[in-house]
């Protein structure tokens, strides 16, 4: 029943468990857009644009995930139904569920991400941006070789979590009808009435796509922080 | 001093305020090429802030900085405080000054190599291919080729001085400025920096260093100053100077420092 | 259009379901608490059986999404006959208990976590000055160690109680008749979208931001030895 035969789930789930990848990915990366904008905003000491990332970042971290991802996938469905129809298109307009819930993964990682960025660029040690002017750099040539680099070198770690906790969200996306990970065991386990092979299988899953992306998670730490090494002991 | 060498650097009536203290009083400065100037002086004199505000670190309010003929242009904005005039030239200005710190300030992303290269190729956009070879001279020149693709985390606090100047000098600077450069270093790893820095000095290059190594003013440079609360208390040649030309404080100073263990 | 006379229904409706939200909230963290202080314990024992089942514990309660924690227990455990026989079996019919358990087992990964690395951040030395004094055993453990970890666990665990609200929601896809469900249910039967869902959000948000205060007011009251002292 979980083979890969004609009748097996295997293929199903495999295919499922791809789909949170991609959602999951896509979630993050759209997060980092919108992190690295707060981040940004916070740290240009602009009164409004603090005040607008403080209160995005407060919003998306006190709101239970799944009313985050109802909200932005009808939401989203309701505002192209409205636009639909003043442009002359008839009848509901739903946003593809993919991409409601990558933006509805992200939109949440985007509010802690923020944090990871602001905290990496305070971390770098301010002497070497003192060098980097001294050296008659301008800022964009600074920012682009000498924060930038720094920023996703100490971000790592906290991305990291971030990429965990986006996975782990991207299982609520199933409530939306994609077919990722979750929604295919539901399916599976639905249809066969067999609930906890089923859960359990995707389960076993999820541990792996956890498990694997975190080593390599480990592996980019390890490779990244190499001119830090006495610094850590 | 060289008198009849071209002019290298002048500073006119440096003048810094943060916030109600008076760091800086009105101290001037001329070198011409080739000369060494040492600037002494105990904590809080501002010898710091001067050589930070020659470079605009600091953003002097009051001053007038001259590189190779040509001027800082400063502009008083309407709230008061004095900005440069074009962020360009100042940047300009800057790769023409080679600065060395106190901490080093190697960037710690980069290898050592990729630190000296890195401002020739992409603020001076020179050929990387030459800034590479050139980058090698400079490590061989300051005893540490062996450490080029090394972090700088990997190396001892006298190595990444010697790297720091390194990558000063690959921006072919006509002034170096030194601020404390041997004050981070255990007592040990001083020498190594030190001797570098006199064999730059017999080179011919225009230094002018704030340092507290009595020795280095004294044998190394080609004029001596001496600031007391934001101005310039005593100079001259170290000779004179040292040999009971300075004033009753300045010999104070010296015989502290003297005390003071090496 | 949208009334204030709805707005307020509305309202008054999710403030009704409200206490649901919070028996879960409350009911898990006390016990997802107990589960993760033993979950701790063994992991720190030292004794390999114990220390290999906490790892394991925390990796699979971690390691995945609650979501398809809940499902196995509510969904998954009823189809296996063993399970039906058990004693447990008056409780897992009930979406209730199965959602405290759920959420409970799933915050006793993390807490548990939280949990060690307060152990871990006490100071040797202070440890050491006690044994020094003639503590030991429990008496270490209760005098200096818990005070000491307590403090140190207190802002990650904050932030993990007010995770845990938010955790709350997914007992909707249960039947429990949650704030969130009954939202859900409003706009289905409404078809006015934006309207439950926003004063849904506002009703957990006002929650967790309470919990965020009181939090700050805790950490205050228990670390007198880090303000800023006024002369």
């Amino acid at each position: 029943m979980l083979g890969f035969g004609d009748k097996g789930w295997g293929l199903a789930l495999i295919a499922g468990a791809l789909m949170t990848l991609a959602v999951s990915l896509t979630g993050l990366l759209i997060g980092s857009v919108l992190g690295s904008l707060i981040a940004w905003s916070k740290l240009s000491g602009h009164k409004v644009g603090a005040t607008i990332g403080d209160a995005y970042a407060s919003l998306f971290r006190g709101l239970p995930e799944l009313l985050v991802i109802y909200f932005v996938y009808f939401g989203s469905s309701a505002l192209l139904t409205a636009v639909g129809n003043l442009v002359g298109i008839e009848g509901f307009v739903g946003v593809p569920a993919f991409a409601a819930g990558a933006l509805g993964v992200g939109v949440i990682s985007g509010a802690y991400q923020a944090e990871v960025y602001r905290g990496a660029y305070l971390a770098i040690a301010p002497g070497e941006l003192e060098a980097a002017r001294a050296v008659g750099m301008h800022r964009l040539l600074m920012f682009r070789r000498i924060i930038v680099p720094q920023v996703l070198r100490y971000a790592i770690p906290g991305l990291g979590n971030l990429w965990q906790v986006a996975l782990k969200d991207s299982s609520l996306i199933s409530v939306t009808g994609l077919t990722e990970l979750m929604r295919t065991a539901q399916v599976g386990a639905g249809s066969t009435r067999q609930p906890f092979a089923f859960y359990l299988a995707g389960l076993g899953l999820y541990l792996t796509l956890t498990f694997v992306t975190d080593r390599f998670f480990e592996a980019a730490e390890k490779r990244a922080t190499r001119g830090l090494k006495r610094m850590h002991g | 001093m060289n008198s009849s060498a071209p002019i290298a650097i002048t500073v006119a009536n440096m003048h810094k305020t943060f916030g109600k203290l008076e760091v800086l009083r009105g101290i001037s400065l001329t070198a011409h090429e080739g000369d060494v100037i040492s600037i002494l002086g105990s904590s809080g004199s501002g010898k710091s802030t001067f050589l930070r505000c020659i470079n605009l670190l600091e953003t002097p309010d009051e001053g007038v900085v001259t590189v190779a003929g040509e001027t800082i242009e400063m502009k008083r904005r309407s709230d008061g405080h004095v900005v440069p005039v074009s962020q360009r030239q100042v940047d300009r200005i800057r790769s023409r000054l080679g600065m060395v710190f106190q901490n080093f300030n190697l960037w710690s992303h980069m290898t050592i190599l990729e630190n000296l290269i890195e401002a020739p190729v992409h603020v001076q956009k020179r050929p990387r291919a030459e800034c590479i070879e050139e980058a090698k001279e400079l490590l061989a020149k300051v005893g540490i080729a062996d450490k080029a693709n090394q972090y700088p985390s990997n190396l001892s606090g006298g190595q990444q001085q010697r790297a720091a100047i390194a990558r000063a000098l690959a921006m072919h600077p006509s002034v170096m400025l030194f601020d404390e450069p041997t004050s981070a270093l255990d007592p040990e790893l001083v020498g190594e920096v030190l001797r570098v820095m006199r064999s730059l000095a017999e080179e011919g290059r225009t230094m002018l260093v704030v340092t507290h190594e009595m020795g280095f003013a004294r044998e190394v440079s080609s004029h001596v100053m001496f600031l007391h609360q934001g101005q310039v208390e005593a100079e001259g040649a170290p000779a004179d100077l040292f040999n009971d030309g300075g004033t009753e404080r300045f010999r104070k100073f010296i015989s502290g420092q003297a005390q003071a263990p090496a | 259009m949208m009334s204030l006379d709805f707005i307020w229904l509305t309202f008054l409706r999710l403030i009704a379901a409200l206490p649901v939200t919070i028996e879960v909230w409350f009911l898990s963290i006390l016990f997802g608490g107990f589960v993760a202080a033993c979950v701790t314990w063994m992991r720190v024992s030292g004794i390999l059986p114990f220390s290999l089942f906490a790892r394991l514990f925390i990796f699979i309660f971690r390691g995945s999404p609650l979501l398809i924690q809940l499902f196995i227990i509510y969904y998954g455990l009823p189809s296996i006959p063993f399970a039906r026989h058990s004693f447990l079996w008056p409780f897992l019919r009930e979406p209730f208990y199965c959602a405290v358990l759920s959420l409970a087992l799933c915050t006793a990964g993390y807490t548990s976590e939280i949990f060690r690395g307060a152990l871990a951040a006490v100071p040797r030395g202070q440890v050491e000055a006690a044994r020094a004094c003639g503590m030991s055993g429990f008496l270490l453990f209760r005098r200096i160690i818990l005070p000491i970890a307590a403090r140190q666990a207190l802002p990650a665990y904050s932030t993990e109680v007010i995770s845990m609200t938010k955790a709350t929601a997914l007992v909707s896809l249960i039947t429990l008749w949650d704030v969130l469900s009954v939202a859900l249910k409003i706009r289905n039967d409404t078809l006015i979208t934006y309207t439950p869902l926003l004063i849904a959000g506002a009703i957990y948000y006002v929650f967790n931001y309470i919990l965020a205060r009181v939090f700050v007011w805790l950490e205050y009251v228990v670390s007198p030895h880090l303000r800023r002292r006024v002369y």
